[in-house]
């Protein structure tokens, strides 16, 4: 089929879609639940929201289940080398996303004030928590990790979990979390009406603001406050079996940016994020919702390609042993399961997009009051 | 080198882990096909009473679904959190099943699942019923990609070792997907999930018809799932025995410990129903035999042995001195990828190379390693023997149990009133209720502590395997798996046993007892 350095470049790319299809799909109700507490000031107002999302976001969920898999097979060296390093990291995201399948389902099921309050923070908790922490893992990744192999690739973190939580990572992790938080937003705005849509508008909005502004600041300080990029400095052969020890690794002032001096359309990335942020603010104004969900999926697509364009081919640069950084070419699994792994992914992503698409069809149009109190036993 | 107690904490909260995610997963696999059945003679026959039973059903279902994908989502990154190493070592044949099961499998019945809670009125009957049988076959692949992934670990077949990467690399895929084990686990395990469904509507039914409530509903479900659990514990049963067949290194082991047969006898062997296994003496104190049996069952010939433990013993002290020129071949050539004498003198000895890394337990430099050392090596290639043949007679014991129990309940539902003329049946049925619980959990058990001292049978053991973290670390992580999980079940717990006692009429369609109003 393909050669070996090209499905690396492949695998590099579907992994972008599956973080963005994670994004977009599993976002969009992160976003619902983080503004569940500010939107809905009264129980069936709660459940209105909650309802909003309720039939999708167990199938949503997948992106991430599937994401984690597919590191898994494709890159089982940053599966290995990101998840243990980050490892309180990844169980704050692990037990904040325990809140939400027993916060949707049995929140309803007990008549009682504080039962009903008590699961709604969950589900705040299980919205906000996980893109805080992917926002805050991200920008470690580009400022690069502490860690280390011996000849046996056996991998150590050498950092604490608090040196996760410095300023850039911090800014990051606003940055993540109010872009969900904008998408969340939107995606109410479509569903609800009245007073729930109108506070949904509102917040969607405060979030957009604050994503641009976060996205910009960011990029300044990446350029202008001294966070170094890395670059391979020995011959690259994409072909070659995959040693994360083989290469050797600088650090450079310029390193983030060098990919978008030589490929200037990349351009198009941060541009395509910041427009269509701006878009998604304009369009909620004029009470266009679905095509704000659009405009607001793709400010999502170009913040995260912003990121992976910029890193590229480094997936998780060493800060300690830079020589260590593990890229698209040399912490990936051997040709025979890139290539087997591709062909599943043709044959079954096309008819994931199909279902769910249905099951969205299936269930559209606005979640009201009335519809709750007719479907008392059965509604969320 | 690693710390025992990380080795120790780290096995222990993944044990915790998947038992309790487990304790969810049997119930969703066979309850899922009963609503299928429910609905289906619904959409047939156009009785009202069966979609109120598939949907009061599903709703103790939808209750028990919540805490499946709770505790699942721990296990897809868990490997990856603690076990670090194995990630790397086997990530590419280990995580393509992984992957293929969410792309196959988890994203149809998660989307699915959605559409058959809110659904009903949104869609024509048929295809509804879609819906719910899409979901059904969502959840059976499911659970076949997650018993190729873990027929893997049992019987690594279709990959090899490759020093440049070092790591396990895959080579046939089919092999991997067809591994005889891996086909025997996957019908054993989803029979066994059947059998669950059915008990828990068996049990509740009963429960119902020993009350007086509901009678109509309860009759309909009890009669459902008495035939549905009779033919799945039939399957569990014969499969069982299928995948005690033996057909790996792993299984030869496992079953040596399961039969408490420390020599090998003449064949064919005979199977040891009850004994007192002895493991400092090395030799059972007593036993009860039947002769031939075991190697009836083993084999499937009259002239083949069966290996006891002394002897699997001896074969792998070969292999782990084999496997010491395998560690030190591939430590000078992680050193230099050119130096071809270790090359020649680590093909020699490649496939011994997981038991020489049994050494590295006790000794940085493998060479220096004791004969003290390597005794403690041997003797930790076979489990402990008496935690494996009660917990294997145990969960037979319990499956032979409601294989009675489901031929007699089905016996009752051929005649008119046959049920409700035994009430005791009915209450047999009731307390039967955490039998498949308890044998799964013991299945896993013994599928699992029977592989020690290895992740990946002969390949990777176990305590080379786990994540550099600290001992706080995972103090800290097993606290808290266990705190939420607990939290966690005590709700569910509430939540089942308060609409199991309110019954259909909490459907709020007035038709049935202890109707809720609004």
């Amino acid at each position: 089929m393909f050669d070996y350095e090209t499905l690396k470049l492949i695998w590099w790319l579907l992994v972008g879609v599956l973080l963005v299809g994670f994004a977009i799909m599993d976002g969009h109700d992160m976003g619902v639940g983080t503004l569940l507490p500010f939107v809905g000031r009264s129980d069936i107002e709660r459940r209105v929201v909650i309802n909003t999302v309720g039939p999708h976001w167990d199938g949503n969920q997948v992106w991430f289940i599937t994401g984690g898999g597919a590191i898994f097979a494709a890159w089982p060296l940053v599966y290995a080398t990101a998840f243990s390093g980050f490892y309180w990291a990844m169980l704050a995201v692990l037990w904040a996303l325990f809140f939400r399948p027993v916060g949707f389902d049995y929140r309803s099921k007990i008549h009682n004030a504080t039962w009903r309050s008590t699961w709604d923070w969950g589900l705040f908790i299980g919205g906000a928590v996980p893109p805080l922490i992917f926002g805050v893992a991200f920008g470690n990744l580009l400022q690069g990790v502490p860690f280390e192999f011996n000849d046996y690739l056996v991998s150590t973190y050498t950092g604490s979990f608090w040196q996760l939580l410095n300023p850039f990572a911090l800014l990051a992790g606003v940055v993540s979390s109010a872009m969900i938080t904008m998408h969340g937003g939107v995606y109410l705005a479509h569903r609800t009406e009245g007073r729930i849509q109108h506070r949904a508008i509102s917040g969607a909005l405060v979030a957009a603001m604050v994503t641009v502004v976060g996205f910009l600041l960011a990029g300044l300080w990446l350029r202008l406050g001294g966070i170094e990029g890395y670059v391979i400095t020995s011959v690259v052969d994409g072909g070659a079996m995959p040693d994360p020890l083989a290469k050797t690794v600088v650090r450079a002032a310029d390193g983030w940016w060098r990919n978008y001096q030589q490929q200037p359309l990349l351009w198009l990335l941060p541009v395509m994020a910041t427009c269509s942020a701006l878009l998604t603010m304009a369009l909620l104004i004029a009470r266009r919702t679905g095509l704000a969900f659009i405009l607001s999926s793709l400010a999502i697509t170009g913040v995260i390609g912003t990121a992976g364009a910029a890193m590229f081919p480094f997936i998780m640069p060493s800060s300690t042993m830079p020589n260590a950084s593990l890229t698209v070419w040399d912490s990936v699994s051997s040709h025979l399961t890139l290539g087997l792994m591709l062909v599943a992914t043709l044959i079954f992503m096309p008819l994931i997009v199909i279902y769910t698409s249905w099951a969205y069809r299936v269930m559209r149009g606005k979640v009201t009051e009335s519809h709750i109190r007719a479907n008392e036993h059965s509604a969320y | 080198m690693i710390s025992e107690q990380l080795v120790d904490l780290s096995r222990l909260q993944f044990a915790a882990t998947a038992m309790y995610h487990f304790l969810f997963v049997p119930l969703t696999i066979g309850m899922v096909w009963l609503l299928v059945i429910m609905e289906s003679v619904y959409v047939m026959t156009g009785k009202t009473v069966w979609k109120d039973m598939t949907r009061f059903w599903g709703k103790l279902f939808g209750i028990n679904f919540a805490l499946g994908v709770t505790t699942g989502i721990t296990l897809e990154f868990q490997f990856g959190t603690n076990w670090a190493y194995y990630s790397h070592y086997v990530g590419d044949i280990f995580g393509a099943p992984l992957a293929i099961e969410g792309l196959m499998a988890f994203f149809l019945e998660s989307t699915m699942i959605g559409l058959f809670f809110f659904g009903w009125d949104r869609l024509p009957k048929t295809q509804h019923l879609l819906v719910t049988l899409l979901m059904a076959i969502g959840t059976n692949l499911s659970a076949l990609w997650i018993l190729i992934a873990n027929g893997w670990m049992q019987n690594p077949v279709g990959a090899e070792f490759s020093f440049q990467t070092m790591r396990m690399e895959m080579t046939d895929f089919w092999a991997v997907v067809f591994n005889p084990d891996a086909q025997a686990k996957f019908v054993h395990t989803v029979s066994a999930g059947y059998v669950t469904g059915a008990m828990f509507v068996l049990s509740i039914s009963a429960w119902y018809l020993l009350k007086g409530r509901n009678v109509e509903f309860a009759k309909r479900s009890f009669r459902v799932a008495s035939a549905f659990g009779l033919a799945s514990v039939l399957s569990v049963i014969v499969l069982g025995d299928e995948s005690g067949y033996m057909v790996g290194e792993a299984q030869k082991t496992k079953m040596a410990a399961i039969e408490a047969m420390w020599e090998t006898e003449p064949a064919p062997a005979g199977f040891n129903v009850l004994a007192w296994p002895n493991e400092t003496r090395q030799a059972n104190d007593w036993a009860i035999e039947i002769p031939w049996v075991m190697g009836l069952i083993g084999t499937r010939s009259l002239d083949k042995e069966i290996p006891g433990i002394k002897e699997i013993k001896a074969e792998n002290r070969l292999r782990i001195e084999s496997g010491i020129h395998a560690v030190v071949a591939l430590e000078a050539l992680r050193k230099n990828r050119q130096d071809a004498d270790a090359l020649k003198l680590f093909e020699q000895h490649k496939a011994d190379l997981g038991f020489g890394l049994l050494l590295k337990k006790y000794v940085v430099d493998v060479r220096q390693a004791t004969p003290e050392m390597i005794q403690r090596a041997v003797d930790s290639t076979v489990p402990r023997v008496a935690p494996m043949f009660w917990g294997f007679r145990v969960m037979v014991g319990l499956g032979f149990l409601m294989l009675a129990l489901f031929a007699l309940s089905f016996w009752s539902t051929l005649k008119p009133g046959g049920m409700t003329k035994r009430p005791w049946l009915l209450k047999w049925a009731l307390w039967m209720l955490p039998a498949p619980w308890i044998a799964c959990e013991l299945g896993w058990f013994v599928a699992e502590y029977g592989r020690q001292p290895w992740t990946i049978y002969g390949v990777l053991p176990t305590h080379l395997s786990v994540s550099t973290l600290s001992v706080e670390s995972l103090y800290g992580s097993l606290a808290g798996f266990v705190g939420f999980y607990t939290v966690l079940l005590i709700v569910e717990m509430y939540l089942m046993v308060k609409f199991a006692r309110q019954g259909p009429g909490s459907l709020g369609t007035g038709r049935y007892d202890n109707e809720v109003h609004a």
